[in-house]
């Protein structure tokens, strides 16, 4: 039997960080209270384009408790009135005199509580005179369009062009392939809707050092943000990200509120908390998604695969602030060609300005990945159709084959390790897909509409290399901090911060089974700039590709001095000794061992000679690749005709993450994103009218699914590890989010496919289903 | 930057001068306490009495982060005024362990995997209780509907149907 | 999100309610369980200087069998429809809609009376009350008055209800046998108020013909819609496919949606319909009829 360390890699282990939620003890931004605390609010504009022509603050200055309000004006005396984006571009604090969209903060109202923040915001009064307002990024670049930016140079409201791939080699495959598929896609804007909004404590001390309590995914990255637009020095700042209700992207930004408590809280002297109420969480903070994508694919008649062109347009509303770490302007959606060995492939993206908050996020993926994955997922499944093959069958006879990989991709990128045959048959075995496509062919001929969808989608994580990836010029790694106390047990810091992935948990497992020491005598800090080493944060499914990697590579790092500790302690050569079941071992002397705990006391006790005293390493980790994780999903569908309702009968959801940390957390993780996937395909959107008023502010309109939309998962896994990184891992959270759609979508689109049906744009609401049945003079 | 005057910081909320005395009885403890009449009932629990495990998602009486129970009955705290409560009883997420033992639901929570986040989890909890009290063995599709007005965005709803399941099974049919 | 100021008033009875309504003209309303006024206070789309909190009063929760009645109480809570084991035994239509209005934790705070009163189209409860031909006591500065369902509804937010009455009590006529009625919601999910829905109440005599049948539509027009023709259609007849089918369509055309976020009109339209049908069908299966 070999030995095993208690909460080591593989195994369920319960959270640690529960204990505290599940007492209603997590310490979320809103739940600090400090002394003298005063509260922010805003006055918001009820335009999408508008002058601004005179501010009135007397009404809100005279309720008992409202303090002061600030304006633009103000901020631009402090040349705060603007603020840059991740994107070279800039967006507002608060307006000096143009609006760019409903519901964007115009005047800060400061008051002694809540209650009066919010009666001042409601009685500060604005003057507006409308302009005329572009909400359709198609129209937004004609030349007659109401100019968005007026500021720039470039008097259109064309932000940026970006293409990649082979355009000539592409055009001409495609013209030469016996079968070619074009289809137009729309991917709505989305909000993450994470259950806590975004919100921050900002405070000054007597020593005019900043704290500023904050809902980021990425602290460290965050302060060097606010050194650098605000000119503090970066040591007088302090970024601590307490307990974060939820994370998906829409914490990455630096939003208005964050910047105008700052300047409040130095304005005042007293702690300045802000807190986004939903419906402003609704209206402002980052979208994702709002991809216009229109594409051609082809193959031969056989069905094998040739080649993929892909033209976009990018609707980044009025800045394109997109929390984009990639050199590239659209994200990764070059990752479109997805599981398959295209010849040649062809994208280009235009990003447009439009009346619309700015943005955008990623909503529980790699920036602009599910997109990609969707869009790819979606056409395979309607060249397969027009071929006659089985969607199935097609997929199999094109996917990448496990001994390609490395595998480089027809537009630049390097997937690590895959199996994507695999992990299909294994999700067809256990949904039994022959039998479906049996009781689908009965349930045709009795007149029903029963559809089944597959995707075999494969992701990419773990951002990343330093030659791809930089938040303004500070590269992708990850780090990770390890101390080993004298009694064996051990404090790590991390530069990532979770949101509920649960990396207090896993990330012990991967020190305890490095270190051979338990989990439960591993602490996990993060989130505090002052104590963690510098990171870029969580999001993209980085964190255990490159935190996990950082924490594999420390503690070896850590075994690297230790082992000199236990030849000194075992009285043999440091050459003498191996680590082996979690133990100094001399070699081919098994019972002659000293464990970690053993030396963590020798190191402040009894060095070697010549070993300095303590038991601590540091890594900063640059991952040498990105990391590919992939699966294949399968859902049915029944649609009833009467009321165009589609229901989920079963979704089966195969995902291959390498290894596996926490099998339960990764299922839990998979569940969720599920869930995430569920949710555009058919439920959630955001839209606006021609005036830009915003459709859907609310959890009201903004469907959110609750467990009764949610079905029962059913999940399954393969594990192909990532040759590049220490442990294997690829990382998971995302994986669902960016494989879910298609496999809802491709179900109900073969449903209706009898009907020759080749597209519903999402969400698919029961009243677009309904329209397609009705006038096809089913219903 | 236009301002008044200094703030006069006396209580987390305003209370004007005819303020209303409620009776309410929180997680077992007697309060007897001045509030201002449009004071929400989640304001209260929080930024007055330092309750903050009762959590604030929404606004709009949709997503349930905010729920706890009225004389045993969940409901959103967000959409309760404080002087409606006079004179009743409350138990907010900090009443569940008692004498140092956790209640089944939260022990469900935790062995099953029922939370991430945490941010809806102790609303999530309270409607569990008050399920499991009136319904010993709920089935999954119960479970499912007792908790439809509460969001979770982290979990997708599996685990959190289990753990109730857990809790049910460990409270041995009895609430 | 807060609510503006407001002096809140817990009243004792009834008639120091209405007396508050009356010395606070134009400023005051009537707060019950609050989930829909509290809301919308918050969202500062209603403002009123006092509130008048109806829930204190003694004897307004009840659900009992009183002569020819099932007979309500203005104050009791949308979940105790779903908690009476009368009302889950003798009146399906009430209990399928109780089960579906907004969510139960609402249900625990929100009252029968004020969600057949609030005026609001998206509420469930009028089209029931609608369908079973009950009638709503009503109690003013002058006294109780008796008003139909069906004469209740006039316009969105705007009912039979004077500013200064107060309705305390739901009469529905009591359940008899060969009874049975049906509430079909379509939700873009649980807990929405309806893209449509349809309370259809029937009776039948011993060979499954029926005799008596109303059907009101939820959320397709300014308020609760009464579908006479709809109901009339179906009358002494055993109601086959085609009648179905007929009602159904008659019901459609009693609609009066709008194109909105929960769908295209002709879309809400073609919801009554197939709603129409299936809650007849098993209304009428409630009601003792076999085919």
């Amino acid at each position: 039997m070999s030995a095993t360390v208690h909460g080591g890699i593989g195994q369920s282990l319960g959270r640690k960080e529960d204990a505290r939620f599940i007492r209603g003890k997590g310490n979320y931004v809103d739940d600090i209270q400090l002394p003298g605390m005063l509260y922010l609010d805003f006055t918001r504009s009820p335009y999408a384009h508008a002058k601004i022509t005179g501010i009135h603050p007397e009404n809100a200055l005279k309720i008992p408790g409202v303090l002061a309000v600030v304006t633009g004006k103000d901020l631009d005396a402090a040349k705060l009135a603007w603020m840059p984006t991740l994107m070279s571009d800039t967006q507002m604090v608060l307006p000096i005199d143009t609006v760019k969209f409903q519901g964007q903060e115009v005047v800060a109202v400061v008051a002694e509580n809540r209650y009066a923040a919010a009666d001042g915001a409601a009685a500060v009064d604005i003057d507006y005179d409308p302009l005329p307002v572009v909400t359709d990024p198609v129209k937004a670049l004609q030349p007659d369009s109401p100019l968005v930016r007026p500021d720039k140079e470039k008097k259109s409201n064309h932000i940026w062009h970006w293409e990649t791939g082979d355009k000539a080699g592409t055009d001409d495959l495609l013209k030469k392939s016996e079968v070619v598929v074009h289809q137009d896609l729309y991917i709505p804007r989305i909000n993450v809707s994470s259950i806590e909004t975004c919100g921050c404590v900002a405070q000054f001390d007597a020593m005019g050092r900043l704290t500023v309590w904050m809902t980021t995914q990425a602290p460290h990255a965050i302060r060097t943000v606010f050194a650098l637009v605000a000119g503090l020095p970066e040591q007088s700042i302090r970024i601590i990200s307490p307990d974060i209700g939820g994370g998906f992207g829409g914490k990455v930004p630096v939003y208005p509120g964050y910047v105008v408590a700052v300047v409040a809280a130095l304005k005042t002297g007293h702690p300045v908390k802000w807190v986004e109420t939903r419906m402003n969480n609704l209206m402002s903070s980052s979208f994702a998604r709002d991809y216009h994508i229109s594409a051609d694919i082809g193959c031969t008649k056989d069905g094998k695969l040739t080649a993929l062109k892909v033209k976009t347009i990018a609707d980044h509303g009025y800045a394109d602030a997109a929390a984009n770490p990639s050199k590239f302007p659209a994200g990764l959606f070059h990752i479109i060609t997805g599981s398959y060995p295209f010849q040649k492939a062809f994208v280009e993206v235009d990003g447009v300005y439009t009346n619309k908050p700015p943005g955008g996020i990623a909503y529980r993926c790699s920036f602009r990945v599910t997109e990609a994955a969707y869009s790819i997922e979606r056409l395979i499944d309607e060249i397969a159709r027009k071929v006659g093959m089985d969607p199935a069958e097609f997929r199999m006879k094109n996917f990448i084959p496990p001994e390609a990989f490395p595998f480089q991709s027809a537009l630049g990128w390097t997937y690590d390790s895959g199996n994507y045959a695999g992990a299909l048959k294994l999700a067809m075995k256990m949904i039994d897909y022959p039998a479906l496509r049996r009781e689908q062919a009965e349930r045709r001929k009795k007149g029903e509409f029963m559809g089944i969808g597959i995707s075999s989608f494969t992701e990419i994580v773990g951002a990343g290399p330093s030659h791809t990836f930089d938040i303004l010029g500070i590269k992708m790694f990850e780090s990770c901090e390890i101390r080993i106390h004298p009694t064996g047990k051990v404090m790590a810091r991390f530069g990532t911060k979770a949101q509920g992935q649960g990396h207090e948990t896993t990330y012990s497992q991967i020190l305890a089974t490095e270190l051979g020491i338990p989990a439960e005598n591993i602490s996990i800090e993060e989130g505090d700039t002052d104590t963690a080493p510098y990171g870029l944060g969580t999001y993209a499914s980085r964190s255990t590709p490159t935190a996990g990697a950082a924490a594999a590579v420390a503690a070896r790092k850590i075994r690297e001095k230790a082992q000199k500790i236990a030849a000194h302690l075992l009285e043999v050569s440091p050459d003498d000794i191996e680590w082996k079941d979690y133990k100094f071992q001399v070699k081919g002397v098994p019972e002659k061992s000293k464990t970690m705990a053993d030396v963590a006391f020798a190191a402040y006790t009894n060095p070697a000679p010549g070993v300095e005293p303590g038991l601590e390493a540091v890594d900063y980790y640059d991952p040498p690749n990105m990391t590919y994780p992939f699966g294949s999903y399968i859902c049915v569908v029944d649609i009833d005709k009467g009321t165009g309702q589609v229901k989920v009968r079963r979704f089966v959801a195969v995902d291959d993450c390498g290894t596996i940390i926490n099998p339960m957390i990764v299922d839990g993780q998979i569940h969720g994103g599920l869930n995430m996937g569920l949710a555009p395909a058919l439920y959630e959107q955001i839209t606006y009218d021609e005036n830009g008023n915003i459709r859907g502010n609310s959890f009201l309109d903004y469907l959110v699914p609750t467990s009764m939309e949610s079905p029962h998962w059913e999940t399954g896994k393969t594990t192909t590890p990532s040759p590049h990184h220490p442990i294997g891992a690829k990382g998971v959270g995302e994986s669902p989010t960016v494989g879910a759609p298609a496999a809802i979508v491709n179900a109900v689109i073969d449903a209706l496919s009898p009907l020759g049906v080749t597209n519903i744009d999402i969400p698919i609401y029961p009243w677009k289903v309904w329209q397609v049945l009705h006038d096809k003079g089913v219903t | 930057m236009a301002s008044t005057a200094i703030p006069r910081l006396t209580s987390p909320l305003p209370i004007k001068g005819a303020a209303r005395r409620i009776h309410v009885t929180i997680n077992e403890v007697d309060f007897d306490m001045a509030v201002e009449d449009r004071t929400l009932l989640v304001h209260f629990l929080r930024d007055v009495l330092g309750l903050t495990g009762t959590h604030i998602g929404c606004d709009t009486t949709h997503c349930g982060a905010c729920t706890v129970l009225l004389d045993g009955k969940p409901v959103k705290s967000c959409t309760v005024l404080a002087v409606q409560v006079d004179g009743r009883k409350i138990r907010t997420v900090e009443g569940l362990e008692t004498g140092g033992k956790l209640h089944p639901v939260q022990d469900g929570f935790a062995a099953e995997h029922g939370l991430q986040c945490g941010f809806c989890t102790p609303g999530m909890m309270m409607t569990a209780v008050a399920l499991l009290a009136k319904n010993p063995n709920p089935s999954e599709d119960e479970i499912r509907r007792a908790i439809s007005g509460n969001l979770c965005r982290c979990t997708g709803y599996m685990n959190i149907v289990k753990a109730i399941q857990h809790a049910a099974k460990t409270q041995g049919g009895k609430s | 999100m807060i609510p503006p100021e407001f002096d809140y008033h817990a009243a004792g009875s009834v008639d120091e309610a209405i007396g508050l309504l009356t010395g606070n003209p134009g400023e005051a309303k009537v707060l019950a369980g609050g989930q829909s006024l509290i809301p919308l206070m918050k969202l500062r789309l209603a403002s009123p200087k006092v509130l008048v909190d109806i829930s204190r009063i003694a004897d307004l929760s009840y659900i009992q069998e009183k002569g020819d009645w099932l007979v309500i109480g203005a104050a009791t809570k949308v979940n105790d429809l779903n908690d009476s084991k009368l009302v889950g035994s003798s009146y399906p239509l009430l209990a399928d809609a109780a089960a579906h209005i907004a969510d139960p934790l609402v249900r625990n705070m929100g009252t029968v009376g004020g969600n057949v009163c609030h005026g609001d189209p998206g509420n469930d409860l009028p089209a029931c009350m609608v369908a079973l031909g009950a009638q709503y006591v009503v109690r003013g500065p002058k006294g109780n008055r008796t008003v139909p369902a069906s004469d209740f509804y006039q316009d969105t937010f705007v009912t039979a209800l004077d500013p200064s009455e107060i309705l305390t009590e739901v009469q529905i006529p009591k359940a008899q046998p060969g009874t049975g009625g049906a509430y079909l919601k379509m939700e873009r999910k649980v807990g929405d108020f309806a893209i449509a829905a349809v309370a259809v109440q029937l009776s039948v005599d011993a060979k499954g013909t029926v005799t008596r049948a109303g059907i009101a539509l939820t959320n397709v027009g300014p308020t609760v819609l009464n579908a006479p023709k709809a109901a009339a259609s179906l009358l002494k007849k055993k109601p086959s496919d085609a009648d179905l089918l007929a009602a159904g369509k008659l019901a459609a055309e009693a609609a009066q949606p709008t194109s909105d976020l929960r769908g295209p009109a002709d879309f809400k339209r073609g919801v009554v319909q197939t709603l129409t049908q299936r809650a007849a069908t098993l209304a009428w299966s409630r009601a003792g009829g076999q085919r």
